[in-house]
């Protein structure tokens, strides 16, 4: 894949990416209601899929649409409603401890910049490496990172099996109550 | 004039289904815009060609509904009622947009679009003639089930925003099914996957054509596993669309309409048409999956139309069963719906995975035939007879609220 499939700049796509990601992110931070938060949350992820496919990694892009957006998204709506119910608070958007959180963003703002510009990837020329294709992802993960990846998928069923356990432990209707 | 002579040639080109359709195109305008006409002259077919047949289904379905319950159905609008679609769609262009006081107005105005938006991006991957696909992605069946796992929020966000309980009830009701049957449904396409070994949704329709000298195309649902992921993938397609007998979330006698309740004029025509859209692009899904794509049934008839009239036909007629299911099927009850995606429809679509390697790794043909058929058939038997009994329900009691 050379350039986008619509001939614009490569980087005027990276700043509308950017500022949507930016904006989406601050927003939902930054407004009242949990069910407007969490649907910009799930367009900051949507803008993070972009910026992916925008620089050719397939897979990561097509899964962080799949994972975040069709399902953490969800499940982060139903605990919302379920918990909540999505409405509005009032009150100060600040927390008592405001003044530390600024020191420590710009602290790690600061970290992440000097790791990024001092990265042997940024300072040596662009190097042009092929990207590996979701094929080789594929039998990369069957091949030689078998047993993380089942180990991972243990842990997750486990996890499925104990939410199903916690959330049978209901008292039992009555016998004239069947649904 | 060179660019119009180039559209009549790109355009029969596509018809006729010669290798890189868009070039007589792209080659009559100016290069700065080639890639911008490139990515127009894939969009623009989809959008014409699904919305009209969503016009002409929601005729066909009236009228087939409507002979099964031993009526006439649309009969006034044009010749033999088939223009009632124009009427309808003038009619939503023109209906007052009523929006509910209390709703949230930004996520209400934005919910249709979010549902239709991504229902139109899956049919980019689609595979609709042997050159005709718009986008050749290496990971299409990933990019398909990505891009409509966003729908499930747009459904949510009409339900939500309605500020209505019972579009919320719909919504959750939405959410709840579709989650609950899309790992069904992306379970069974992965045992093509693991056949064919590739997520691009052209090479699967490519490795279904037949081979010359043989009489049967090599469909997988010509399979044991694949017959039996085939009926799966529909169930669950059935169910991700929404539709009977799995139309919960808009049950009227309960919840009126859903989680579009609250929506008049053109908006509510924006959530039908995001409706049958999904429909459209997962039964396309389960022809390039399951019944060869393009490919025609009999190595004999491969060269007699062109690959895309394959298609469509394979595609009407799914659309002509998914009617027949609508006039024939009661509706289920919320707890049959989730005992049958939980309880049956997840382990047979796992048992098909085994079946599929079974079938990949044995070596005889009458030796895998029957081993996979004897799994897949007693796995059948056994969940349909000893899994589903015990969810029986005593006899029916009617209550009346107190």
């Amino acid at each position: 894949m050379e350039g986008g499939f619509i001939a614009m700049p490569t980087d005027v796509i990276l700043w509308i990416l950017g500022g949507l990601i930016l904006i989406s992110a601050v927003m939902s931070l930054a407004l009242r209601n949990l069910i407007h938060c969490a649907l910009f949350l799930m367009v900051c992820f949507l803008g993070l899929a972009g910026l992916y496919l925008h620089l050719n990694a397939v897979f990561s892009g097509l899964v962080q649409a799949l994972v975040y957006v069709g399902a953490v998204g969800i499940i982060l709506i139903f605990a919302i409603l379920l918990t909540e119910g999505g409405g509005t608070e009032t009150g100060s958007h600040l927390g008592s401890q405001w003044r530390t959180g600024i020191g420590l963003a710009v602290l790690l703002a600061f970290a992440l910049l000097g790791a990024v510009s001092n990265s042997p990837q940024t300072t040596q020329a662009a190097r042009h490496t092929e990207e590996p294709t979701v094929r080789e992802i594929g039998l990369k993960l069957m091949t030689d990172y078998l047993l993380p990846l089942q180990t991972i998928g243990l842990l997750l069923t486990a996890a499925a099996i104990g939410a199903v356990v916690l959330a049978m432990q209901e008292p039992k209707p009555r016998k004239d109550e069947t649904p | 004039m060179e660019p119009l002579k180039g559209l009549l040639s790109t355009l029969w080109k596509a018809l006729t289904d010669q290798p890189d359709p868009k070039a007589p195109f792209l080659e009559s305008i100016p290069e700065d815009y080639r890639s911008l006409a490139s990515a127009v002259l894939s969009v623009a077919p989809i959008l014409m060609v699904f919305p009209l047949l969503f016009a002409l289904t929601t005729v066909l379905e009236r009228k087939g509904l409507g002979r099964i319950q031993n009526r006439l159905g649309p009969n006034r609008v044009g010749p033999a009622g088939f223009l009632q679609f124009a009427a309808d769609g003038l009619k939503t262009l023109t209906k007052e947009d009523v929006v509910p006081r209390a709703a949230d107005r930004v996520v209400h105005f934005l919910a249709p679009i979010a549902l239709v938006i991504p229902v139109l991006l899956t049919f980019a991957v689609l595979p609709f003639g042997r050159n005709l696909a718009p986008i050749d992605l290496d990971a299409g069946l990933l990019f398909f089930f990505a891009v409509s796992s966003a729908t499930e929020l747009a459904v949510f966000m009409a339900g939500w925003a309605s500020r209505n309980k019972y579009s919320l009830l719909g919504a959750l009701r939405a959410v709840a099914q579709m989650v609950s049957y899309e790992i069904p449904l992306v379970l069974a396409a992965l045992s093509v996957v693991m056949i064919t070994g590739t997520l691009s949704l052209s090479a699967i329709a490519a490795a279904q054509s037949p081979t010359p000298g043989s009489f049967l195309a090599p469909w997988y649902v010509f399979t044991p596993w694949g017959l039996m992921g085939f009926l799966l993938f529909m169930i669950a397609a059935c169910a991700e669309a929404n539709r009977s007998p799995f139309d919960l979330p808009e049950g009227e006698s309960e919840i009126i309409a859903g989680y579009y309740l609250e929506y008049s004029g053109f908006k509510f025509a924006l959530f039908f048409l995001g409706e049958y859209l999904g429909l459209f692009a997962s039964s396309g899904l389960a022809i390039t999956l399951f019944l060869g794509g393009w490919n025609a049934p009999f190595a004999f008839m491969q060269g007699w139309l062109p690959s895309w009239v394959w298609f469509f036909a394979k595609l009407a007629t799914l659309i002509a069963v998914f009617i027949w299911i609508r006039g024939t099927l009661p509706r289920v009850r919320m707890d049959q719906l989730m005992g049958l995606a939980w309880k049956f429809m997840i382990p047979m679509t796992l048992l098909t995975l085994v079946a599929a390697g079974l079938w990949h790794r044995l070596p005889s043909a009458p030796l895998r035939w029957v081993a996979c058929t004897a799994l897949l058939a007693g796995a059948f038997l056994v969940l349909g007879r000893v899994l589903m009994p015990r969810t029986r329900h005593g006899r029916r009691v009617y209550r009346y609220a107190d």
